[in-house]
């Protein structure tokens, strides 16, 4: 097979740091000991650091994600185990429709969903419900979750199960000691790329969140436009730590290959 | 539970309650679905055909206003075109940059190959906001982007809070999706058949052309659309990088909803939005497969 010439070496480099230099940029500029957005020179500093800790702001929105992407990933699952498996197993009249409804919120636009659920959630008086939040974003990650259960039970083997049916299982128990187990690394991998997802999500929560449940996302969004310091760069470093951590756990799981460009 | 019946059960005649069983497996996530997406899809449709009076708010009669005024006002338009225009070239950019460097990371080496394929998709998981805020430090005034044109002698730019600055940064945003399903067609590729080409003297930009460009463009069109549609809806991007003056559909829908508390007029903009995107992203669809089937023959 032929190889790349250093011309398509050179290409593949400045397509590499185009998609690194802003997260390189965000974490280098967060240890600046400064008062403005530069890069440290002299020496390295935590103070930026140990002042988004102090904001009372900051330290609340991401107790507020944590928990929103902890439930709602955890929710979405639930949902979306037993949905796959329907959809992977049987073949029933309305199996298409279920599976383009359950995977539509990737194709509608967020700030569509954001409107319309700000709409609905005033009428029933539901505003800064973090209750109401929280099942909205398992609406838009379900799909995550969803397309890596359908995938995992598509590819176990159906002979296990019938075996335990067949020698008195029930059907819990099949599901619990035989199906589960199968699909497991899927279905992680799905609650961690859901997690992931609801943590990042801005565009429809800005529109759904109130004061008290304002995301760590939907914060920064408001911050950055209001006022640009290094307070903001230690935040998106952190966000890149914690982005990061997900992904490993996700490639122990999962396999990041797998999830970041599909079964094939 | 009994363990005949059980045995007899699997792949017989199915049973009323083996119809049901799909359906009450899905029936917690399709409640769901319904209440927080069919429905309020629904009452935002509504809501964009209703009086609004700023001072009384909604009321409950209906009207058209919202939708001739977003197909007559100048500004309206001026935004949707802009939109419109910034979306194209971003996949367009994104084809340009994201077949080549699919093409080239295929043929990477053992190691290299998945190391800097997750190093050019990793991105696809930062929050979108880390990102904006990464590139409004790149591109700012007194930024390294600009550093670097001085260094080089060359005048200061303003780059952020133009197309450009939102241009880049939706490149950059768009990039992983227009790479991973051109690198997906890629790998179904028959290298047999590149081999046959070479060993009938075609030359290299001939292969390139009439064998492996024709075969990954369904990965093209797919990444094109994904690209485009996101592009077109994109928030926090223009939100952050485009600056006040110069406003997407989606920032302009974020106005009129959080700042001029014109809702029906909100929720008619992001409607015309969902049903543009449609329509774009169907008839290019449409358009793309007609030239396939011409092309095969």
């Amino acid at each position: 097979m032929s190889r790349n010439g250093p011309l398509a070496l050179l290409f593949n480099a400045l397509v590499v740091g185009f998609m690194l230099a802003p997260l390189l940029v965000v974490c280098v500029v967060a240890f600046t000991p400064e008062n403005t957005l530069t890069i440290p020179t002299t020496h390295l500093s935590l103070r930026w650091f140990k002042a988004v800790f102090a904001h009372p702001d900051f330290v609340q929105s991401f107790k507020n994600s944590l928990w929103l992407a902890t439930i709602a990933a955890t929710l979405a699952t639930a949902l979306a185990v037993p949905a796959g498996i329907a959809i992977a197993r049987y073949s029933f009249p309305g199996r298409e429709f279920l599976n383009g409804l359950f995977l539509s919120p990737l194709i509608i636009p967020h700030l569509v969903l954001g409107v319309a659920l700000l709409r609905t959630f005033t009428l029933i008086h539901a505003t800064g419900s973090f209750f109401w939040l929280t099942l909205a974003h398992v609406v838009i990650i379900t799909p995550y979750v969803l397309r890596l259960v359908i995938a995992a039970v598509e590819g176990t083997d159906r002979s296990a199960e019938q075996a335990a049916l067949s020698l008195g299982a029930s059907h819990a128990t099949v599901f619990r000691r035989v199906t589960l187990p199968m699909i497991l690394p899927g279905v992680t991998g799905g609650w961690l790329l859901a997690f992931i997802n609801s943590f990042d999500e801005v565009t429809m929560s800005i529109f759904v969140t109130s004061p008290a449940t304002v995301t760590l996302p939907v914060r920064m969004y408001m911050y950055a436009t209001e006022s640009i310091d290094p307070l903001m760069a230690a935040v998106s470093a952190l966000m890149v730590a914690l982005t990061a951590l997900a992904m490993l756990a996700l490639d122990r799981v999962y396999g990041l290959d797998k999830i970041l460009v599909g079964q094939r | 539970m009994n363990a005949v019946a059980v045995a007899a059960a699997p792949a017989a005649v199915p049973s009323p309650v083996r119809q049901g069983a799909p359906w009450l497996l899905s029936a917690p996530a399709l409640v769901l679905f319904a209440c927080l997406l069919l429905v309020p899809l629904a009452i935002t449709a509504v809501l964009s055909f209703q009086v609004f009076d700023h001072t009384t708010g909604v009321r409950n009669a209906l009207t058209l206003s919202h939708y001739t005024a977003i197909a007559s006002d100048d500004y309206y338009l001026g935004i949707f075109w802009r939109t419109f225009w910034i979306s194209a070239l971003v996949t367009l950019i994104c084809v340009a940059v994201g077949t080549p460097e699919a093409y080239v990371l295929s043929r990477m080496r053992a190691p290299w190959r998945s190391i800097l394929l997750l190093v050019v998709l990793a991105p696809l998981l930062v929050s979108v906001v880390v990102r904006a805020f990464g590139w409004s430090m790149l591109l700012g005034p007194q930024g390294i982007v600009n550093n670097a044109f001085g260094w080089l002698g060359l005048p200061t730019m303003r780059i952020l809070y133009t197309e450009a600055a939102v241009v880049i940064a939706l490149v950059h945003i768009m990039l992983p999706f227009m790479i991973i399903p051109v690198w997906t067609s890629l790998q179904k590729l028959d290298p047999g058949v590149e081999n046959a080409a070479l060993s009938l003297r075609a030359s290299h930009f001939t292969i390139l052309r009439r064998i492996i460009l024709p075969q990954v463009l369904p990965g093209i069109l797919s990444g094109s659309l994904i690209v485009f549609g996101l592009s077109a809806s994109a928030f926090a991007i223009p939100g952050l990088l485009g600056g006040r003056r110069l406003k997407m559909v989606a920032t302009l829908v974020y106005d009129e909803y959080l700042h001029e508390l014109n809702w029906p007029l909100g929720a008619a903009l992001a409607l015309t939005l969902l049903v543009a995107n449609l329509v774009v992203m169907l008839s290019y669809n449409r358009l793309v497969e007609r030239t396939y089937k011409k092309s095969l023959g």
